[in-house]
């Protein structure tokens, strides 16, 4: 098979044309054009759906380098704040106090990263590194509580330790700073842990802000992904049964059947559903009349945000990321002295 | 909790050996068609990309690059170009592309988001 630049194939058991060669001195006659004009005219976006945790859109004509970058910046390089410290006053619960710590280090903390500074370990605190929170919580008998009762969330108060139970302690202007958006966890039903009557919680929690390479609970994304954009191309006509059999090997909505002249004719209406199953190519039928390919430049991007920070802002901070290390190590290598005799 | 100032801490001192952002290895050739960068603190993030970039470059021969052990945290880039530019000149010409290629991405993202042709899903 000659060599497709704009697709991946996939085959039965393998998947070829996998690398980009879409390089200068490739192609004999090649017009297409490289760099930075090249992209400008190529590259589009397409937001498909955005809610305040969720976004899917398209990013075409660019390289997988590229958009792999932008997938590991929202991993690991944009920052968030997060639990870092916790002062253990008291913990009479069954959850051993690393244990809690570490969980209440997980909860997303629903505060703009971009009004903080990190704290490296001998800085003071300030009211721009460090976000405040108490948790208090002690577990009690319910006095109104039938004699039968056995529910334990109705037996006792305080049962359950939630996210919602820690409390906000602004510090100097932060009340202020944050009027409009008071610091809180992003949602306040994550279960922490659970106490009997006469235990107790009581501790100080600090967040600061840092980035996912440091540590998972700071990643912004719960995940972001990308796929390529599947295409499905029909070689031939299929027709009749064929065609009714063609349509069960996708997903509903992917393969329609149509009327043309007169016969029921197998359609490729959405590809962008299919989940590339390759169940087409067990059938012997279908041998050389349908291959399945992937758009090698057409990226579809999922970002899944924690709810701190909305994923549009996230995927926007990712690019502007790139463009400062871009912009740092240019310095450093305008910066640069050649010495060619050493 | 004291909290002792109100304004952004001072940035720390830097140690007294501070590897340098950017250097390059000894062995490059006399007239700078050829050389290995070394990049502190980067990873396959800047690395691929930036490898990437270099390469559409008609006049670079050669690029690639390699993370030379897990636990150092630094990039190695080869570039080997035609006389008609050096090595460096293509590193900071990839460099710069990269830059803009990025603006263009913001730019095109934006002007998506902003015109909010989109389905917004409340949650």
């Amino acid at each position: 098979m000659p060599y497709d630049r704009d697709h991946i194939v996939l085959e039965a058991e393998t998947v070829t044309n996998i690398s980009s060669h879409d390089y200068p001195h490739q192609f004999p006659g090649d017009d297409r054009g490289f760099g930075v004009e090249a992209f400008r005219n190529k590259f589009n976006v397409k937001v498909w759906r955005v809610s305040r945790e969720e976004m899917e859109f398209d990013l075409v004509g660019l390289d997988a380098s590229l958009s792999n970058a932008f997938r590991r910046i929202l991993l690991a390089d944009v920052p968030t704040m997060a639990i870092e410290k916790v002062f253990m006053h008291y913990n009479t619960g069954v959850v051993q106090d690393e244990v809690l710590s570490q969980r209440l280090g997980l909860i997303p903390i629903n505060a703009d990263p971009t009004k903080f500074v990190s704290k490296s370990a001998d800085d003071p605190l300030t009211e721009l590194n460090t976000i405040v929170f108490k948790l208090d919580v002690e577990c009690t008998h319910n006095k109104e509580a039938a004699k039968d009762e056995t529910d334990p969330n109705k037996l006792y108060k305080n049962s359950s330790v939630y996210s919602g139970h820690l409390k906000w302690v602004p510090q100097h202007g932060q009340a202020e700073t944050f009027a409009d958006r008071p610091i809180k966890p992003v949602l306040d039903d994550i279960l922490l842990a659970k106490l009997r009557p006469g235990q107790r919680i009581t501790c100080e929690l600090h967040c600061e802000k840092s980035s996912g390479r440091d540590h998972a609970k700071y990643s912004p994304v719960a995940t972001a992904s990308y796929r390529l954009l599947p295409v499905i191309d029909i070689k031939q006509e299929i027709t009749g049964d064929m065609a009714l059999k063609l349509q069960k090997c996708f997903p509903s909505g992917v393969v329609d059947i149509i009327e043309k002249n007169g016969q029921k004719t197998a359609k490729v209406v959405n590809a962008r559903k299919d989940t590339m199953s390759r169940e087409v190519l067990r059938h012997k039928e279908f041998q050389g009349l349908v291959e399945l390919k992937r758009k090698r430049d057409h990226f579809i991007f999922k970002i899944e945000s924690t709810g701190a920070v909305p994923p549009a802002v996230l995927f926007a901070q990712s690019v502007k990321h790139m463009m400062d290390k871009c912009e740092l190590v240019l310095k450093a290598v305008s910066e640069l002295s050649v010495d060619t005799t050493a | 909790m004291a909290h002792e100032s109100v304004q952004p801490p001072p940035q720390a001192a830097p140690l007294a050996e501070v590897e340098p952002k950017v250097k390059i290895l000894p062995g490059m050739s006399s007239d700078m068609t050829a050389a290995t960068f070394v990049i502190d603190q980067e990873d396959h993030t800047l690395g691929n990309t930036l490898r990437h970039c270099i390469m559409q470059n008609p006049e670079v021969e050669f690029c690639g690059y390699s993370i030379p052990h897990p636990s150092n945290l630094n990039i190695h880039i080869r570039i080997q170009t035609t006389p008609n530019t050096t090595a460096l000149e293509a590193l900071s010409q990839g460099l710069k592309d990269l830059y803009t290629m990025c603006d263009h991405t913001l730019k095109k993202f934006n002007e998506e988001i902003t015109k909010g042709d989109y389905e917004i899903v409340s949650s």
